[in-house]
């Protein structure tokens, strides 16, 4: 299909022809062209957000929870500027969006400009690729392109810039047909040779893990049915990153848990002590290796990703195989059966009875009290009450995140929306909105920190514009809570500004922008007051008050082993347990 | 097996990348923002109808680092080819330099003797200067300077290393 139309016009046919229904965005001069065009059309509905970088973060959670391509609208200059954030958020945890900005006209680029700044110069770094449009024939082009980059390989946030003079001339549109990068084509399929490898490995092991991240979420959910019945077929454990958190379902006797830095004891010793290692779509990275030189040292590692430069990054592997997870996933499966593979009995039972013992040190246990509530027990709580719903959670950043990971249960993928990579606070009410957003009659819910929320609060106005029945509920223990643990664990109990001065009244907050407040102060109201909130078709905020002391544990100090985990009910040093080297880590 | 005590290499790669707006600016982030090495680093565009520009780096790093340049170079959207050229090729290597030399006297003859030796060519001449113009492997260019430091250098420019490999194949 080709005809004749504005810039503008093609953006939103461009849009159209990409199967995009919901657009997050912010208007401003620089766009009133696009915007203009949105006006006449009723294909696409745009959510006005309230801050840019919700935008993006919305994008993200719409795009997480429904495996489409995020798409955000945001203007030139400050508009561009807000976006950086919610841009290197998805590029961390790689996340398909494509974001368009408005540009001050061509002839003005480069002028200091009203509202001009250097949106491609500045987003180059925080997405996987960006254009700057200079011509009208390239636009459609352009934007099909986008959306390629966006989804194909490892996910990944596109800005296409464009000026104001671009939306306004007219020129040829062109369908989405036929278009892919002529250069970017990545790897789908794993090499056989590796396969072959990958099943004699995995089949002479004695000590086998399965340790799975994001990528399984990004390939969809045929990866996570492919994890499952290879899970099942060889009897292997499965742990997984934050990121992939819901691939293999917590309910299943092979899962461990979360493995790294607040993963559980189990999951972590498996790693250490195993002699095969299969990683799948995770990277390595500091949160789950710890110390890199005591990185489960005796094992042999496979490691399965879409992205060469993910391989051999942070820990050498010895068999990579380059290739989407769900193709390589599937492949092993079949030759699994087709050659008849099983790993030794014995060996299998020894290594469960070994993790069974790991797993007898209960380490996520917590004391519960009479009169507060401990954050672990506002989950729990939250989770039971919620489990047989369809219930989509997003996190802010901190101890809140990390109790949640621990404590809330994930059957499905697609379910848990977190900022892993770049741990972005203020992430999570947006992210819930856009979740809600792709499944409206869902009960989306954002776990919160009373700090975390306050960075993009004003997203209530959203939910309560776009009708989005989001829940806010706030661990609030009057304190940056992760902040104030390692100022415990580190800086000799100094607690230097990590204390929630003047916080709101949230509950009247939440009734100032049209929402319902609940508070909840005691352990035995919580399950009745946390009905309330479910009950309620309405955005809520629920204040919940917990201990402000509680630390997440347990923990595995920065510059650490897996083996050298701090859990909860230790009487340690804390101080001695971390060295010099582990204090300059983040 | 701890990766910091590896030795550092030093490899020449050879990236073909469409030639648009960006495109440099993208690879010099990638060197910047991921702190590795640049040497040397030269571009210029091979192809017109293709669009296609051809970039020279010379890095050093671990093994493990030179494979992770590699495939970072690999996935940024407009490279269209990366080569190391120092492990999958036997390659040559050379640059150019302009080097300005000034005196008067046995200085000037010397270094007139000296161009002679290393096949440098004088693209300029006035009564008490030279332009050198000489090509060759860095280290040749590196060893010219050195030698013309006493005889009156006064300064040099150098492209920086181009290589390809030998034989039939390209890239
Ligand atoms: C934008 C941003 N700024 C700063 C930080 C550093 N940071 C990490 S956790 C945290 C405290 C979060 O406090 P709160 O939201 O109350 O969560 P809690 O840890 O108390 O559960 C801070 C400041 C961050 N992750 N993101
Ligand atoms: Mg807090």
């Amino acid at each position: 299909m080709s005809k004749e139309m504005t810039g503008a016009e093609m953006v939103i046919q461009a849009l159209k022809d990409q199967g995009v229904d919901h657009l997050f965005g912010y208007p401003g001069g620089a766009v009133l062209p696009i915007y203009d065009a949105l006006f006449q059309q009723n294909h696409i509905e745009h959510i006005l957000v309230r801050h840019e970088q919700a935008a993006l973060h919305s994008a993200e959670g719409y795009a997480r929870s429904s495996g489409k391509v995020g798409v955000v609208l945001v203007t030139s200059g400050p508009g561009a500027t807000n976006a950086v954030t919610g841009l290197a958020d998805a590029l961390m945890d790689s996340i398909p969006l494509v974001c368009i900005s408005g540009q001050v006209a061509t002839h003005l680029i480069g002028n200091d400009a009203f509202q001009e700044c250097d949106t491609v110069g500045i987003t180059r770094p925080c997405t996987k690729h960006n254009y700057l449009v200079r011509d009208i024939n390239d636009l459609a082009r352009i934007l099909h392109e986008a959306f390629y980059v966006a989804q194909n390989g490892r996910p990944g946030p596109v800005v296409v810039d464009i000026p104001k003079d671009v939306q306004f001339a007219k020129g040829t549109y062109v369908g989405r047909e036929n278009i892919e990068h002529k250069t970017y084509k990545p790897k789908l399929v794993g090499d056989n040779d590796k396969i072959q490898q990958a099943v004699e490995m995995i089949s002479a092991a004695k000590r086998p893990i399965f340790y799975t991240g994001g990528g399984v979420i990004n390939s969809g959910p045929a990866a996570s049915r492919a994890l499952r019945e290879l899970a099942r077929l060889t009897g292997v454990p499965v742990t997984s990153t934050l990121m992939g958190l819901g691939a293999f379902p917590a309910a299943n006797s092979q899962w461990l848990g979360m493995l790294g830095m607040h993963g559980t004891y189990e999951a972590n010793m498996t790693m250490h002590d195993c002699d095969v290692m299969v990683c799948i779509g995770a990277r390595f990275d500091d949160r789950i290796t710890g110390r890199l030189d005591a990185f489960s040292p005796g094992s042999k590692k496979i490691h399965i990703d879409i992205d060469p430069s993910s391989i051999n990054k942070n820990v050498k592997v010895d068999l990579p195989i380059i290739g989407d997870c769900t193709k390589v996933l599937e492949a092993l499966i079949t030759t699994w059966k087709s050659q008849d593979r099983h790993i030794d009995r014995d060996a299998l039972d020894a290594w469960w009875a070994q993790i069974g013992r790991w797993r007898a040190r209960n380490s996520l246990a917590y004391r519960q009290v009479a009169d507060v509530i401990k954050p672990q027990q506002a989950i729990e709580r939250l989770y039971a009450a919620t489990k047989d719903r369809d219930v989509y959670i997003s996190t802010e950043v901190g101890q809140h995140q990390m109790w949640a990971a621990q404590f809330f249960r994930f059957e499905e993928p697609n379910r848990w929306m977190t900022s892993g990579g770049l741990g972005t606070m203020g992430y999570g009410l947006p992210a819930a909105i856009g979740a809600q957003i792709a499944h409206p009659d869902a009960l989306c819910i954002d776990i919160a920190g009373e700090a975390s929320i306050q960075m993009n609060i004003q997203e209530m106005a959203t939910a309560i514009q776009f009708n989005l029945p989001v829940k806010v509920f706030i661990l609030n223990n009057r304190y940056m809570g992760m902040v104030r643990q390692w100022q415990e664990l580190l800086h000799g109990g100094r607690y230097s500004h990590s204390y929630s001065e003047a916080l709101p009244d949230f509950v009247k907050l939440s009734e100032a922008y049209g929402g319902v407040g609940i508070r909840c102060e005691k352990p035995g109201d919580l399950d009745a007051a946390i009905q309330e909130m479910i009950n309620v078709k309405r955005p809520v905020i629920f204040d919940c008050i917990v201990d402000q002391q509680e630390n997440c544990f347990p923990m595995i100090p920065s510059g650490r082993a897996h083996n050298e985990m701090i859990l909860g009910d230790m009487a340690i040093d804390l101080d001695a347990a971390i060295s010099d080297e582990g204090k300059m880590l983040v | 097996m701890s990766l910091a005590q590896e030795k550092t290499e030093r490899h020449t790669l050879s990236v073909l990348v469409d030639n648009e707006p960006g495109v440099l600016a993208r690879v010099i982030g990638l060197f910047s923002g991921r702190g590795y090495n640049i040497d040397s680093l030269t571009v210029s565009e091979v192809s017109q109808e293709g669009h296609l520009s051809r970039i020279t780096i010379v890095t050093t790093g671990t093994p493990m680092v030179i494979e992770q340049i590699r495939n970072q170079l690999d996935r940024l959207v407009p490279v269209h080819r990366v080569r190391d050229l120092t492990v999958e090729a036997i390659s040559l290597e050379r640059e150019l330099a302009m080097v300005k030399v000034r005196g008067t006297g046995e200085a000037r003859s010397e270094a007139l003797r000296l161009g002679e030796a290393f096949r440098a060519r004088v693209i300029d001449a006035t009564t008490e200067s030279f332009v050198f113009e000489i090509t060759g492997k860095s280290d040749k260019i590196d060893q010219f300077a050195l030698l013309m430091q006493p005889l009156g250098l006064v300064e040099v420019s150098r492209t920086g290393t181009v290589a390809i490999s030998r034989g039939p194949e390209a890239m």
